[in-house]
């Protein structure tokens, strides 16, 4: 085989790649932290077993976690405009996104508050501490450093799920690699840059995600 | 007994999980400044009693009064209470995300908004008493068993409780460590401490209590002197449990 | 109208149409999870090894695939290597391949951690029989990896059917695709067919992918102590 890059092509267009990775970025930013809201909220109202809500809840982790996010992009984009509700591609991306990673999310919080034992509750009751500080000063703070790994393997899941957008006819990364692709079949520079763009995304944030892992993992509080 | 006030008073309390009762019309007085230990064989109730006086498990019906007034009830204020009864438990419950002296500064500040300043210069002179000063930067995790149960002790302690419970706390530890913490509770018992002590240490229990009380299947079975007690029994029950620390 | 859209389900073979798409994507998940738990297996194996350099190459395959979202790897293969290397590739195939290459470094991963867990001594005392290595890892080390890895290898194939649907992004007729030609087909007649449809695909995919995950949970929770 022989591979010869196109320098120049790739120079020309390495701006449309720079735009859709912003694109990807904000989209992706806003989507986690809407992700993590609902996580958040999700996980609080199973560990305080709030009735109806909790059932709520566990119906929609199922759905979350058992339906791909494609199908999700398709049902918001192509189905509910049928009935008159009209979301713009953006929205859907964003609602799809959050709809998809607000339950790993949940989960990661959770098992961080289940990891905690109860005597730390019982403890903490002991000194007069009422529920609220017990929660915001012993339990939080512990059961937050236990879910980092989880939420940040959740935040690249994420991230990596932003790929399918461009069926929203958004122009993510994968919608310009395919417009070049088709346009002007350079497949193997488009094809180039779109790895060096996800790694450039994602590369940073894994080593990160490691780095903290390691660091809950082997050393806990106090070294 | 110099003084005979009474502190804390356990009226005909009944508790069960729906599934038979622990604790049968259990009716127990303690006064200021008497260690009272309860022995027993497991799942006799000891701990659970304990684990009611400070409202961390709830009672079916009777009474439970400090210093004369009902703490049993449903609009018991137990952030107040809790300051009063201070509680150390068998595992070891510090909170690990904080350092030795953070974890005992929690309950002063949260709960009784006392100035940092001053506070920590009551616990730094309970930790010398300890013999742990020397530890107030420390995490939990880099403590002994005995070490940490020693800081438990004195986050109890700070709240200047007015009686102070003990829920097998040498249970476990290893064997080396159990005296270091027995001797602090020594000290307290001497210093005029009011305590409810439940333990396996018999050795420990003769020697701190001013009373034993022996329960089993969830209801008092005698209640007397340490020297009668462990001399005497007057029951069968309580010459059976005693057998089993013999060889 | 309300009831419109959803008698297109029902027109002709509409739902068996459907259901044979969803078929395709199923097929390409099972094929992909029994290759990947068999090369999953000698990864795992080849990744305890001490050679500096097999872990720095299994260590990169790892990362680089993982970090990858599937889609960027089924464009690699469906379109790079059809250029690079004249290898023309059906959608298909393209999305066994690469599904096999993610499945594989996954299964390695969670192999390579459950054999590590093994104690020493297993494998010592099955030296010490006279057994030879391959022996060793047959008849004494997997067997003992295995209930901690089918679970693990039933989550991985829910995961797998969930993400075989990107395949219809490379032109593979599924039930996205089929989907797609029977709203196109009615476009006039059933105008609200697009939300029954795909609805009904959603609630597919659940009724696919919810029983698998339910059991790859109980089992995690089962053999977990």
């Amino acid at each position: 085989m022989e591979m010869s890059l196109d320098i120049n092509f790739i120079n020309q267009y390495i701006p449309l790649y720079i735009e859709a990775a912003k694109l990807t970025i904000r989209l992706g930013v806003i989507g986690i932290l809407l992700a993590l809201m609902v996580g958040f909220i999700c996980a609080m109202i199973q560990y305080f077993k709030i009735p109806v809500l909790r059932q709520i809840v566990a119906v929609y982790k199922e759905l979350s976690r058992n339906t791909p996010l494609l199908v999700q992009l398709f049902f918001l984009y192509f189905g509910l405009p049928k009935i008159g509700i009209k979301i713009s591609s953006e929205t859907c991306a964003i609602i799809g996104l959050t709809f998809l990673g607000g339950s790993y999310m949940a989960e990661a919080f959770r098992s961080g508050l289940e990891a905690i034992e109860k005597i730390q509750l019982e403890s903490g009751l002991s000194i007069g501490l009422t529920h609220a500080q017990v929660m915001k000063y012993i339990i939080f703070p512990q059961a937050l450093s236990i879910s980092v790994p989880a939420l940040c393997a959740n935040i690249i899941f994420m991230i990596k799920e932003t790929s399918v957008f461009s069926v929203v006819a958004l122009p993510d990364l994968m919608y310009v690699a395919k417009d070049l692709i088709g346009l002007y079949y350079k497949t193997e520079e488009a094809l180039l840059m779109l790895v060096i763009a996800y790694l450039i995304l994602l590369l940073p944030i894994s080593v990160i995600a490691s780095i903290l892992e390691r660091r809950l993992r082997y050393a806990g509080f106090g070294n | 007994m110099e003084e005979l006030e009474k502190l804390l008073e356990l009226r005909h309390i009944h508790k069960d999980y729906g599934n038979g009762a622990i604790l049968k019309d259990v009716s127990l007085d303690i006064h200021k400044g008497e260690v009272v230990v309860l022995i027993g064989p497991s799942g006799c109730g000891k701990s659970t009693l304990l684990r009611c006086v400070n409202g961390l498990e709830s009672i079916q019906s009777g009474d439970i009064l400090l210093d004369g007034n009902v703490i049993s009830g449903k609009k018991t204020k137990w952030s107040e209470v809790r300051q009063k009864i201070g509680m150390v438990f068998q595992s070891y419950d510090l909170f690990p995300h904080m350092t030795v002296l953070d974890n005992i500064l929690l309950g002063p500040m949260k709960v009784q908004g006392r100035k940092k300043q001053e506070v920590q210069e009551e616990a730094e002179k309970l930790l010398e008493r300890v013999g742990l000063l020397d530890k107030k930067n420390a995490f939990p995790r880099q403590l002994s068993g005995g070490q940490k149960q020693r800081v438990a002790i004195v986050r109890a302690l700070i709240l200047k409780p007015e009686i102070m419970l003990f829920d097998e706390v040498t249970a476990a530890l290893d064997p080396e460590m159990v005296r270091e913490v027995l001797d602090v509770m020594l000290e307290l018992a001497k210093a005029g401490s009011t305590m409810m002590i439940v333990t396996h240490e018999m050795q420990f229990a003769r020697a701190v209590a001013d009373r034993i009380v022996f329960l089993d299947d969830g209801e008092i079975v005698e209640a007397d002197t340490p020297e009668n007690f462990f001399e005497h029994p007057k029951t069968e029950r309580a010459q059976k449990f005693l057998n089993t620390f013999l060889f | 109208m309300q009831d419109l859209g959803i008698k297109v389900l029902f027109m002709g073979n509409n739902f068996l149409r459907l259901l044979e798409g969803l078929w395709i994507t199923i097929r390409i998940s099972l094929i992909s999870v029994a290759l990947s738990v068999v090369f999953g297996i000698l990864l795992g194996v080849l990744m305890t090894r001490r050679n500096l350099m097999i872990k720095a190459i299994t260590k990169v395959y790892l990362e680089f695939i993982r970090i990858m979202p599937q889609l960027v790897l089924l464009f690699l293969v469906y379109f790079g290597l059809t250029k690079m290397y004249g290898i023309n590739l059906s959608g298909e195939v393209s999305a066994i391949v690469v599904f096999t290459l993610w499945g594989t470094a996954e299964m390695g991963d969670l192999v390579r951690s459950a054999l590590i867990s093994i104690p020493r001594h297993q494998y010592e005392s099955g030296a010490a029989l006279g057994l030879t290595t391959v022996q060793i890892y047959w008849h004494i080390i997997i067997p003992q990896t295995l209930r901690r890895l089918v679970p693990l290898a039933i989550n991985l194939t829910t995961r797998m059917i969930k993400t075989t649907s990107l395949v219809v992004l490379i032109g593979v007729v599924e039930v996205l695709k089929v989907a797609q030609q029977i709203i196109e087909a009615n476009r006039y007649t059933v105008p609200d067919s697009a939300l029954w449809i795909y609805g009904t695909i959603f609630f597919l995919y659940f009724i696919v992918c919810w029983p698998i995950s339910l059991v790859a949970g109980r089992l995690e929770k089962r053999w977990k102590s």
